[in-house]
């Protein structure tokens, strides 16, 4: 048979000799190893003190954005639902009333939002197909929880602070993205 | 009639069939079907006089007859051109009409909004459609769109003046199906509007087909409005007996409610016929009964494949039998999860067939 690989290595079958029978010697190697690694650079931290910083294309939980004056963007179009590959997300549209156009940009918003994280695989397909750049993913990722209620995604728990009367958190939730204008 | 009628013989992109005299090549090309048959956004074959608005339809006609083989000087529109006898008619298979059915596309987005994430069309809209086979991701006009306030036709039925593409396709129901036309469209040219005169209500028990013919989201029905999109709705057939219509429906439904009813729709998305007869559906059939009791279930809708609505539905699927309560001596299982409980979405309480118009934050919060 033609071998796949010219990498083929032959087993040694030769008996052992007396050193390599007594294991030690093997040992020794062994464990020069395990403590060289003791000087090297450690490959975990200690989260939650320490944290990594993301990249700027890290995928993680869903944000329900605000335009600038704090209107929320979604219209509860579905897109996003249709999009999702996990089916994580449903919704409930309601129309606008004429009091409540402060809070909404267009005639129909969304009265209910959820994301069930425990199905969300966090693919980023929801905020391309989204044609109101009303979701997007941000830099963090789902805490955990003792229950399946903590997974359940709202809109309070996915909607971003207002920027006019919580700017500072508005900042911070928007993270490195660049402000939507449109 | 005691002449018989002359049997012509058409070539459509290469494809010959035969139809009776009197025929347009727009039906000519719907008798052989698939991508032959050219886009129509204003020709209704159940609507007499319909056709010949906007433009789509436009197809190259390479020869005109086999008595005078001349190519048509300019491309024609194919729901207003009876066939002749050895007409070659290039629909897909000409450059020209692809060139020039973009160029029509771009004038109907003209004034069209964007707004098809509010708009409850969205998903079954013929220009939607159109504009994805043949639009551009752009738009070249500059100028303000026209826009008009939405307005009320009657208690069921929203006017979105804005969506409109002025196919007369309504007013033609209007003329057709009810004893008294009471809408109409208003001005000339670039103002011209749809509108109910002195926004008279329309109570004519047939008004409701406006809605199935509207090629777009101007005209959409009222107590459907933004309580779901059209493709996490689930079409079944049903049929009640009816005194006023023939009672044939879709009805659009999520898990038991009725959400909307409409009429059976055929493959150019036409009301379907029966018998002969088309099957238009009153009013009370379309907003009154939205409870499941109401109807006779007649099998799912088929729908194709390709569209949206398709999406998510599986029904080929067959369920696999419940074996927990076997294992369990007959009793259900006591830990399974209602979804209720951790979900506020689809609420058992808040039915959302049984509120007449659009659900407000009201309807949520209480």
């Amino acid at each position: 048979m033609q071998a796949l690989t010219n990498r083929l290595k032959l087993v040694n079958r030769k008996p052992m000799t007396f050193v390599e029978k007594l294991y030690l010697w093997n040992i020794l190697k062994g464990m020069a190893i395990t403590f060289r690694h003791i000087f090297k650079r450690k490959a975990t931290i200690n989260y939650p003190e320490q944290k990594r910083t993301f990249s700027p294309v890290f995928r993680g939980l869903q944000v329900l954005n605000r335009d600038e004056e704090g209107k929320e963007r979604c219209t509860a179009c579905g897109l996003c639902a249709v999009a999702c590959p996990a089916e994580a997300i449903t919704m409930e549209a309601a129309e606008r009333s004429s009091n409540e156009t402060h809070l909404y940009r267009e005639e129909k918003f969304a009265a209910r939002f959820e994301i069930n994280m425990l199905r969300c695989i966090f693919c980023g397909l929801c905020e391309e197909a989204c044609p109101k750049n009303a979701i997007y993913l941000s830099q963090t990722f789902a805490p955990s929880n003792y229950s399946r209620k903590g997974f359940i995604y709202k809109k309070d728990d996915l909607l971003i602070p207002h920027p006019k009367e919580n700017p500072d958190a508005y900042a911070k939730a928007l993270g490195e993205r660049k402000k939507i204008t449109n | 009639m005691a002449e018989q009628k002359q049997i012509l013989k058409v070539t459509i992109d290469n494809i010959s069939v035969e139809v009776e005299q009197g025929t347009t090549v727009l039906q000519a090309a719907r008798k052989i079907g698939g991508d032959v048959a050219p886009p129509a956004m204003c020709y209704y074959s159940k609507l007499n006089g319909s056709g010949g608005k906007c433009r789509t339809c436009l197809v190259e006609i390479a020869a005109g007859s086999s008595a005078d083989p001349r190519p048509m000087p300019k491309l024609v529109a194919s729901c207003r051109t009876p066939v002749m006898d050895g007409m070659v008619v290039k629909n897909i298979t000409s450059e020209k009409v692809i060139d020039a059915r973009n160029g029509v596309v771009e004038f109907l987005l003209i004034n069209h909004p964007l707004d098809c994430p509010v708009c409850d069309q969205a998903g079954e809209c013929d220009l939607q459609d159109l504009s994805f086979n043949h639009g551009k991701a752009s738009t070249r006009f500059e100028f303000e769109r026209r826009t008009f306030e939405k307005e009320d036709v009657g208690p069921n039925i929203q006017l979105h003046m804005n969506r409109c593409i002025l196919c007369y396709r309504c007013t033609y129901v209007a003329d057709q199906l009810t004893n008294e036309r009471v809408h109409g469209v208003l001005d000339r040219g670039d103002h011209s509007e749809i509108s109910t005169y002195i926004s008279k209500a329309i109570d004519n028990d047939f008004s409701g087909n406006m809605i199935d013919v509207c090629p777009v989201g101007a005209l959409t029905d009222k107590t459907f409005r933004f309580k779901n999109r059209v493709w996490f709705t689930k079409p079944v057939d049903a049929h009640r007996d009816c005194e006023k219509c023939c009672g044939k429906v879709t009805l659009w439904r999520r898990g038991r409610d009725v959400l909307r009813v409409t009429a059976r729709k055929d493959e150019w998305n036409e009301v379907q016929s029966f018998e002969g007869n088309t099957g238009w559906i009153c009013n009370e059939c379309r907003f009154d009964k939205k409870h499941i009791g109401d109807w006779e279930y007649d099998g799912e809708t088929n729908i194709k494949r390709h569209s949206v609505i398709a999406q998510g539905k599986y029904p080929w699927l067959v369920m696999p039998k419940e074996i927990l309560p076997d294992v369990m001596g007959g009793r259900d299982p006591k830990l399974m999860m209602d979804i209720h409980d951790v979900s506020e979405v689809n609420d058992p309480i808040i039915d959302l067939s049984k509120i007449k118009g659009p659900s407000t934050s009201k309807t949520f919060n209480k």
